[in-house]
C-alpha cells in the first residue's frame, strides 16, 4: 500500500467542499439496519462473554478459600465443607508441564524445517503442511481414542510386557499418556505460530551471518532462533491454555475420578480441574448443595488457564526486553 | 530463504539437517498413526469379524484344531494380541466356559429370533430393524442388556441435529461481528473487538458446557416453555458458543483481506459504508466466510464436552426439543464401560473413525478453499 491518498490530486477550490458532502449524507435506513445488526451481532458475542464470566465469578468467589485449594479431599467431594481442589490443580499443572516439555522440541524444529531448510514448492513440504493443518482439525475425543489405542494399549503394553512387569504398570491410563495425547493435540499450535515468528526475521540478518561465515546450523542456533523466542514462548502460551481445559482428550488416558493421594510417578493417573467440573455438574447427588464446590472449581479452572497464560506473557516481555537490549 | 550453503557442507551440519528434516516428519506420522490406531481397533467390524449373537452354532473345545485363528478370536472376543499368547490348553478351557453359558442361556431366551443375530452387521448397524416385541422396524442403539443393539442411525442424526443448531446459531452472529469488526468498526474499536471475541475461544468446552447445564438450561427453557429441560436445541446453542470464534476469526481475516482498492473505488464511486461492505467487500470475500462456516462445521462435529453435559439420551428423533447424542458423546460416555477388544469397544472406535474421516473431508474442503480464495485475491491485485 502506498501512502499517496486521492485528496493528494484533487484540485484545491472544488465546489462544493467534499467532506461537507460526505456529512451530509441523509438518514438511510438501510444504513441504519445494517450497522444496528451487525453492531448487534457483535455486541451479543460480547455480551455472552461477559455474562459466562460474571456468573462464574460472583457466583463462585464465595467459595475461594485457602483451604478449598489446599485440601486433598475425602472420597466423597461432594461435600461442602470438608472437599478441596488441590490434587486436581497440582494433576492439570503437571500434565500441561510435562505436555511442554514434549511438544515444544517437537513443534520448534518442524518449524525451523518449514521456514530454514525445505523448499516451498516440494511435495514433501506439502504435505507437512497438510498434515500439520489437518492435525489442528481433529476432533480432541478422537485424540483420546488415540492415546488409548496406541500410547495404552499399544506403546504402554509392550513397555510391560519387554520389562516383564507382573502388573500393569505402563499399559493403563497415566499421567504421561495424557500429556503425550495433549502434545500431538497441540503441535500445530507450537508449529504455526513459530513459523510466523521466523518468517517475520528480516532475512538480511542471515545473510550477513553467513557472510561472516558462520554455518547454517551456527546461523539458526544463534541468531535466528534468540530472535524468534518471543514467538515460540507465544506458540507455548496458546498450546497450554487450549490444553489446560481439554478433557476429552484425557478421558480414557489418565483421568481419575479419585484419587487419595497425589500423583507421584508419571505412570499415576491424576484428578483434572476439568474432568472434576464434569464429574461435579453431572455426578453429583444433590446439584444444589454442589453448586457452590462447583462454581469455586470452575474459577479455580479458569484463573488456573489464566495464570499460567500470564507466567508465559511475563516471560515473553522479558525476553523482549532482553533482546531490545542485545540489539 | 534462497540461501545456500556457500562452503562445503561439515559432517555436523549435515547430521542436523537430517535430523530436523526427521522431525519435521512426525506430524505426518502423528496423523497416520491417529488414522492407524483409531481404525485398527476397528477393523474387525469392517471385516464382518466380531459375533454378538447370543445364540451361536457352539464351538467345542474338541474340536479346535478344525477352526481359523480369525474364527476364534470372533467367536471369544479377544484380539489377535492376545490369541497369540494363548496356548491351546487356554484355549480348550476358554470354548468350554463359553460351552457353558451357552448351554446357561434360558429357553425363552433361546426362542427368541433376535438372539440369533450377530447384531454387528452394516445392515443392523445401517438399516432398521423390527426388533421381537417391537411394532415396527426401528433405528436402535442400546449398547447394554441381552441383546445389544448398535444402529448408529440415531447417532448420525443426534449430531448433524446438535451441528447444524449450533451453525444456525452462530454463522450469522460471527459473520455479522466479523463483518462489523473488519468493515465498520472505527479502529480503535477494533483493537478492542477483536481479541474481546477471540478471548471466547479461550474457555474451556468443560465450562461452556457447565454454564449450559446450570444457567442457560433453565433460562431458555422459560424463555421458549418446552417439556423436556435438557434438549438438543440448549446443546445446539452452546455448541454455536464454541465455533463462534473460530468462524468469527477466519471470516474476519478473509473480509480483511479483500484488497483495500475495493473498498476506495467503492466509496470513490458514491457508495455507502454499508452498500461498500455488503456488495463489493462480502462478495468478494463469500468464499472465505463459506471455508470459515465448513471449518466451524468441522469443529461443532468433533465437540465433546458441551453435547455430554448437556443431552445424553439416544432418541432417534429430528424434533430440536428432544434430547439427542451425538457420536462424540457417545464414545466419550460408552467407552469406560465397554470391554477392551468387544464388540461394543469396537463399534466405538469405528465411530471415532468416521468423525476422523468427517472432519478430515470438511477440514480439506475448508483449506481447499481459502488457498484458492487466497491466490484469487493476489492475482487480481
Amino acid at each position: 500500500m502506498n501512502s499517496v491518498t486521492s485528496s493528494q490530486y484533487l484540485p484545491e477550490s472544488t465546489e462544493p467542499p467534499l467532506t461537507r458532502h460526505f456529512r451530509a449524507e441523509k438518514f438511510d435506513f438501510w444504513s441504519f439496519f445494517f450497522f444496528g445488526l451487525t453492531g448487534l451481532a457483535t455486541l451479543f458475542i460480547l455480551g455472552i462473554l461477559a455474562t459466562i464470566l460474571l456468573n462464574i465469578i460472583i457466583n463462585g468467589w464465595g467459595g475461594l478459600s485457602w483451604h478449598f485449594v489446599s485440601t486433598i479431599p475425602k472420597k466423597d467431594f461432594f461435600d461442602v465443607h470438608t472437599t478441596g481442589v488441590l490434587p486436581m490443580i497440582v494433576g492439570t499443572t503437571i500434565r500441561v508441564i510435562v505436555m511442554t516439555l514434549f511438544v515444544i522440541p517437537v513443534g520448534v524444529i518442524t518449524a525451523i524445517y518449514l521456514t530454514e531448510y525445505a523448499a516451498n514448492t516440494s511435495l514433501v513440504t506439502r504435505i507437512i503442511r497438510a498434515a500439520v493443518n489437518n492435525l489442528a482439525g481433529v476432533p480432541s475425543i478422537v485424540f483420546g481414542l488415540f492415546g488409548l489405542g496406541f500410547f495404552i494399549n499399544f506403546v504402554g503394553k509392550n513397555m510391560d510386557a519387554l520389562f516383564h512387569n507382573p502388573t500393569a504398570v505402563w499399559g493403563q491410563p497415566a499421567l504421561i499418556w495424557a500429556s503425550l495425547t495433549l502434545a500431538v493435540m497441540t503441535m500445530p499450535v507450537v508449529i504455526v505460530a513459530t513459523e510466523e515468528s521466523l518468517k517475520a526475521i528480516p532475512p538480511g540478518l542471515r545473510e550477513a551471518s553467513l557472510a561472516l561465515g558462520a554455518t547454517k546450523l551456527e546461523t539458526i542456533l544463534k541468531i535466528v532462533l534468540p530472535q524468534a523466542l518471543p514467538g515460540i514462548m507465544t506458540g507455548g502460551i496458546l498450546a497450554v491454555s487450549r490444553a489446560a481445559g481439554e478433557v476429552a482428550p484425557i478421558l480414557f488416558t489418565g483421568a481419575a475420578y479419585y484419587m487419595a493421594s497425589l500423583p507421584a510417578h508419571l505412570t499415576d493417573p491424576f484428578m483434572d480441574l476439568g474432568y472434576h467440573v464434569f464429574v461435579l455438574s453431572t455426578q453429583s447427588p444433590n446439584i444444589e448443595q454442589t453448586r457452590p464446590i462447583l462454581y469455586a472449581t470452575v474459577l479455580v479452572l479458569l484463573m488456573l488457564t489464566f495464570a499460567l497464560n500470564l507466567v508465559a506473557i511475563i516471560i515473553r516481555a522479558r525476553v523482549r526486553k532482553k533482546l531490545r537490549a542485545l540489539g | 530463504m534462497g540461501i545456500h550453503r556457500g562452503h562445503q557442507a561439515r559432517t555436523g551440519e549435515w547430521l542436523a539437517e537430517k535430523f530436523i528434516f526427521l522431525v519435521s516428519l512426525s506430524a505426518i506420522l502423528m496423523v497416520l498413526l491417529i488414522f492407524l490406531f483409531v481404525a485398527r481397533e476397528a477393523l474387525p467390524i469392517f471385516f464382518g469379524q466380531a459375533n454378538t449373537a447370543l445364540v451361536q452354532k457352539p464351538i467345542l473345545p474338541e474340536t479346535l484344531d478344525q477352526h481359523s485363528p480369525a474364527e476364534l478370536q470372533a467367536y471369544l472376543e479377544i484380539t489377535p494380541d492376545e490369541y497369540a499368547k494363548m496356548t491351546p490348553a487356554m484355549l480348550r478351557d476358554l470354548l468350554s466356559v463359553k460351552v457353558d453359558a451357552q448351554n446357561d442361556i434360558p429357553e425363552d431366551f433361546r426362542n427368541d429370533p433376535d438372539a440369533h443375530i450377530n447384531t454387528t452387521e452394516w445392515q443392523y448397524l445401517l438399516q432398521p430393524h423390527r426388533w421381537n416385541d417391537y411394532a415396527k422396524p426401528e433405528y436402535i442403539w442400546q449398547p447394554v442388556g441381552q441383546i445389544k443393539k448398535f444402529n448408529i442411525i440415531p447417532l448420525i442424526v443426534g449430531t448433524l441435529k446438535v451441528t447444524l443448531i449450533g451453525l444456525l446459531f452462530a454463522v450469522p452472529l460471527a459473520v455479522g461481528a466479523a463483518i462489523y469488526v473488519s468493515q465498520l468498526a472505527r479502529p480503535r474499536f477494533r483493537e478492542i473487538l477483536k481479541p474481546a471475541i477471540e478471548l471466547l475461544s479461550g474457555i474451556p468446552s468443560v465450562v461452556v458446557g457447565f454454564f449450559a447445564l446450570l444457567v442457560m438450561a433453565t433460562v431458555l427453557q422459560s424463555l421458549f416453555h418446552y417439556q423436556v429441560r435438557l434438549n438438543a436445541f440448549v446443546a445446539g446453542i452452546a455448541l454455536g458458543f464454541a465455533v463462534i470464534p473460530v468462524i468469527f476469526s477466519i471470516a474476519e481475516d478473509a473480509l480483511t483481506s479483500v484488497p483495500r482498492n475495493y473498498t476506495q473505488a467503492a466509496l470513490a464511486l458514491g457508495a455507502s459504508r454499508w452498500q461498500t461492505a455488503w456488495q463489493i467487500v462480502l462478495p468478494a470475500a463469500l468464499p472465505g466466510v463459506f471455508a470459515a462456516a465448513v471449518l466451524g462445521f468441522g469443529r461443532a462435529i468433533g465437540e465433546t464436552m458441551i453435547v455430554l453435559m448437556v443431552c445424553s439420551a439416544s432418541v432417534m428423533s429430528w424434533s430440536i426439543f428432544d434430547s439427542a447424542r451425538s457420536i462424540t458423546t457417545t464414545i466419550a460416555a460408552e467407552m469406560a464401560e465397554a470391554v477392551s477388544g468387544g464388540a461394543h469397544y469396537r463399534i466405538l472406535f469405528m465411530l471415532g473413525a468416521l468423525l476422523f474421516a468427517a472432519t478430515f473431508v470438511s477440514n480439506m474442503i475448508g483449506d481447499f478453499v481459502i488457498h484458492r480464495f487466497k491466490q484469487k485475491l493476489e492475482g487480481k491485485r
